[in-house]
């Protein structure tokens, strides 16, 4: 006869309650490993997809995914010499707000070298990839853009040809890919004011210097538009991707390119590894933290109550003691129901989560291992915080089924 | 066990509490035997001591000094008790007290039950066994009810039945009528004297209840920690 079982059945209301607040609990400590997978899936993401073996960035800087990186656009050229490189594209990167429908829309903008790449390793949910140059939009489904919509952003208007799905940034937004020209625009866009003003700025500064009135027609130069004039380079690029040949070494190739002293070089790993240790190694940590707190915090609210139950329940245990009942029955009576109470916690923590996590705003993923790391972690809570209540019921003595 | 022997003999029992000028002597020299199939009635005033030898008898509260013997076996001599007390109570003793004393969440069948599993009786062959000593005691009727739905009587009835479970050489009831109306304390009362005369089983009642003084066997008054036989009914 199984005495925790009978003694859940006579208070099954009470033990369904119980289980239903541990199991909340537990949902919680569950989602808060959730989140941090969540956080890492979604910031290592494009790292992964979008499948380059090597990141060239500015020079001292760890690259566009930690801080701002600037390199000029001919260092895609450049890669592209270096022996064993099969491929190089441009990689423009940056976060923007606007607003939408009067309220705020942020995302994170990535530049597709077009001409090699129109966003075919995105995964999409719907739509198509890029097939113009210009004023297209891969929109994620997370930043609530509609297929065919149309989206203005500066001066031009932008239309989202297909929706990507789970395509975040390391900070949570949706990322919008159009090729690195329109990105480029949408970040370097100036008001037609702002345009004239700095035209008329170039051309006083042309005619306070000595080489503006040596050569006057300098000075008219300097008045149009920047684009036309040689001396001032095209926006910059954010970091050069460089993909090695077929049979090549990855590490043969970065060293050539470590030799250069305006670049620094970093292999997909290492570009991975900053993201870990940077900003989400903070976010790992103060999860953890959360975590292990919940964890405590689910461990005293266990034992409490396993120590109401067991002394709810001392007269009978000294009525079992007294009619002969070995300490093994009565130890298996506290530690199944502290099991039970734990593992149905679990149980109904994960059929909650899976039905609640998809609704939060950031990606919530329960990982196999993790789920299993937490199994464990409960079946051993609950087994420690049973002690006190197995403690309590080896000291009553069987006399105390005989007072009235 | 030796069959010859009495079910329950103890030699010069004392139970003494505290020392000094705080001793409470609970228990003076009390000697006693109880034959198999006997039913023994203990009679005596609140704080008389009755409760404090049944429970010396019952080896659930050693006594300072003095020997209790079980079917013939030394099971307490002073404070040492034998090794394996609890599968001995398990196995010989029988409780019933005043409150019925039954597991709450279990009903009155798994009481019964319970009580021959814990002595390794198989869970099919003990649930029958618990229904024909509930059919025998008269609640089978009721052997899917929890004692909450159960009356006094019936709950003493279930008590008595799971005392019985394993057919124990001695019955131990302290004031097991004392919840009940005068009909049903007889009963039970009666109860008792059939139990140990169709089973054999010595059988104890500490009890208060004077009006059914003439089932028991023997009859014995204890005042002051002190126990003298009062009388003995002839059967």
């Amino acid at each position: 006869m199984n005495l925790a079982l009978k003694d859940v059945r006579h208070g099954l209301g009470r033990f369904a309650l119980t289980t239903a607040g541990v199991g909340m609990l537990l949902m919680v400590v569950m989602g808060m490993g959730g989140i941090y997978q969540g956080i890492v899936e979604d910031a290592t993401l494009l790292i992964d997809r979008v499948g380059a073996d090597l990141w060239i960035v500015q020079r001292g800087t760890r690259g566009p995914f930690a801080e701002i990186s600037r390199v000029p656009p001919n260092l895609v050229h450049r890669a592209r010499s270096v022996p064993g490189v099969a491929e190089a594209r441009e990689f423009v990167y940056h976060t923007i707000q606007r607003e939408r429908e009067g309220r705020p829309l942020r995302m994170a903008v990535l530049g597709l070298s077009w001409g090699t790449d129109s966003g075919d390793w995105i995964p999409l949910s719907a739509g198509r990839t890029l097939a113009r140059n210009h004023f297209e939009m891969i929109a994620d489904e997370s930043l609530g853009l509609r297929l065919g919509e149309r989206l203005k952003l500066g001066k031009e208007t932008y239309t989202v040809v297909g929706l990507s799905k789970n395509m975040i940034s390391s900070a949570g937004d949706g990322i919008a890919f159009v090729t690195v020209a329109d990105a480029q625009a949408i970040q370097f866009e100036f008001s037609g004011e702002a345009t004239r003003l700095g035209r008329a700025s170039r051309r006083v500064r042309g005619e306070r210097s000595e080489l503006g009135s040596l050569r006057p027609e300098l000075v008219e130069q300097a008045g149009r538009p920047a684009a036309e004039l040689p001396a001032i380079a095209p926006p910059d690029l954010s970091a050069v991707m460089a993909r090695v040949g077929p049979g090549v070494r990855v590490e043969d190739v970065a060293k050539v390119l470590e030799g250069w002293p305006d670049v620094t070089v970093y292999t997909r790993d290492g570009q991975r590894a900053f993201l870990l240790e940077g900003s989400i190694e903070k976010v790992r940590r103060q999860i953890g933290l959360f975590r292990v707190l919940l964890t405590i915090i689910a461990g005293i609210i266990m034992a409490l109550i396993l120590y109401t139950m067991t002394l709810d329940k001392l007269r009978s245990i000294a009525l079992l003691k007294l009619i002969g009942a070995p300490t093994r029955v009565i130890l298996g009576l506290i530690l199944q129901q502290a099991l039970a109470l734990g593992l149905l916690g679990f149980g109904l923590a994960y059929l909650l989560g899976r039905w609640l996590f998809p609704m939060f705003p950031r990606r919530v993923i329960l990982v196999e291992g993790d789920l299993l790391r937490l199994g464990l972690v409960v079946v051993a809570i609950s087994a420690a915080s049973s002690v006190l209540g197995i403690a309590k019921a080896l000291k009553v003595s069987p006399n105390e089924a005989l007072n009235t | 066990m030796n069959d010859a022997a009495p079910a329950i003999e103890t030699l010069e029992l004392w139970k003494v509490y505290g020392d000094g000028n705080t001793e409470v002597v609970a228990m003076r020299d009390v000697s006693m035997s109880v034959r198999r199939g006997e039913v023994v009635a203990l009679l005596g005033p609140s704080g008389s001591g009755k409760s404090t030898f049944l429970t010396a008898v019952g080896l659930i509260n050693p006594p300072t000094s003095g020997r209790v013997f079980i079917g013939g076996q030394l099971v307490q001599d002073g404070p040492r008790a034998r090794a394996d007390l609890r599968a001995f109570r398990r196995r010989h003793i029988g409780y019933v007290f005043q409150r019925s004393n039954l597991i709450p969440f279990l009903n009155a069948r798994e009481n019964v039950q319970i009580a021959l599993e814990l002595n390794g009786e198989a869970p099919r062959a003990a649930r029958g066994r618990a229904l024909g000593l509930l059919d025998e005691l008269g609640v089978g009727e009721r052997a899917d009810n929890l004692p909450s739905m159960l009356s006094g009587g019936q709950q003493q009835r279930v008590a008595v039945a799971r005392a019985l479970a394993n057919q124990p050489s001695v019955i131990l009831a302290d004031e097991p009528t004392a919840a009940l109306d005068s009909h049903r304390g007889r009963q039970v009362m009666e109860l008792f004297a059939r139990v140990a005369h169709e089973h054999g089983t010595g059988v104890i009642v500490v009890t208060h209840d004077h009006r059914s003084l003439d089932v028991f066997d023997t009859i014995y008054e204890m005042e002051d920690g002190v126990v003298r036989r009062t009388q003995a009914v002839a059967n």
